[in-house]
């Protein structure tokens, strides 16, 4: 998938940080196949075909997607998950 | 190389000697660097009484490790902080163990899987779960290696000396590419 650049916008916005103070971001990266990426998202978080298409053509457009999101050690276990399957993945404070 | 088929719970595909000596080749060649990684974590006694493992604190320098085992955080953005490198040094050491262990087991069943001169392989879907992973990690660096890039041609110039490799990593990707159609749900939602 192609790298582009992308400028701090900030991810926190759009998620009220209350119950989910931290989410797990999947950067864009030239080599992970798109139909990999998707089936990554289905298998790993249970997501509709529709929904991981959807944050994968995110990660493809746009740069990354927030992919999921929760306590520390949830997402802690999500990025962990990601980096076991290749996919590039780092977890952010939403404040 | 035949695209995988499944049948059922299996899932089925033919290389040819020189297809699986590529390949087996190149999974020993990356499980070797991420044992050499494993070897390299801080090995302390109380760690042996308590069974909870700590791995390295800082990210490898070498760039085919560095992208297999990328840090839990953002360190490159402008407003990374002290905090931000702290908290990935914990993570990482937390979590690298299991990580490189998983990836040692998924290069593990491509070993036991594929013959080594060539032939049937016939995994189940675990396996097939294991050959995806471990095929990606492969294709990661590679493509690592070779500089991959979005807009990359399908053949480089003759004396590009990437040129002999980019076919190995095409042939990689398409391997991939027809695994997940095997393995993927097929739901309508």
């Amino acid at each position: 998938m192609p790298v582009e650049e992308t400028q701090a916008e900030p991810v926190g916005s759009e998620i009220a940080a209350e119950d989910k103070p931290w989410q797990t971001i999947v950067w864009n990266d030239p080599v992970n196949l798109m139909s990999y990426v998707t089936y990554v998202f289905q298998k790993l978080f249970g997501y509709s075909r529709e929904h991981a298409t959807k944050l994968m053509l995110d990660v493809h457009h746009k740069g990354k997607a927030i992919v999921s999101s929760g306590s520390k050690d949830k997402v802690e276990v999500d990025v962990a998950k990601l980096h076991a399957a290749g996919l590039w993945a780092t977890m952010e404070h939403t404040s | 190389m035949i695209p995988w088929e499944r049948v059922g719970d299996t899932v089925m595909t033919k290389l040819d000697r020189r297809e699986a000596t590529v390949l087996r080749g190149l999974i020993t060649q990356i499980d070797g660097m991420l044992r050499g990684r494993a070897g390299e974590a801080p090995q302390d006694e109380l760690a042996e009484l308590t069974g909870i493992r700590t791995g390295m604190t800082s990210a490898p320098e070498d760039p085919i490790l560095a992208r297999l085992l990328p840090d839990f955080h953002r360190l490159d953005n402008d407003d990374t902080d002290k905090s931000d490198e702290d908290s990935a040094a914990a993570l990482r050491s937390l979590h690298e163990p299991e990580l490189l262990d998983l990836k040692s087991g998924v290069a593990g069943v491509v070993l036991d899987t594929c013959p080594p001169d060539g032939g049937t392989v016939k995994l189940s879907l675990e396996q097939a779960e294991a050959w995806l992973s471990a095929v990606n990690d492969v294709r990661l660096a590679l493509g690592t290696t070779l500089d991959v890039t979005e807009d990359m041609p399908d053949e480089l110039p003759e004396d590009d000396p990437r040129s002999p490799h980019l076919g190995v990593y095409q042939w990689l990707t398409w391997m991939q590419e027809h695994l997940v159609l095997a393995l993927a749900p097929d739901d309508t939602d």
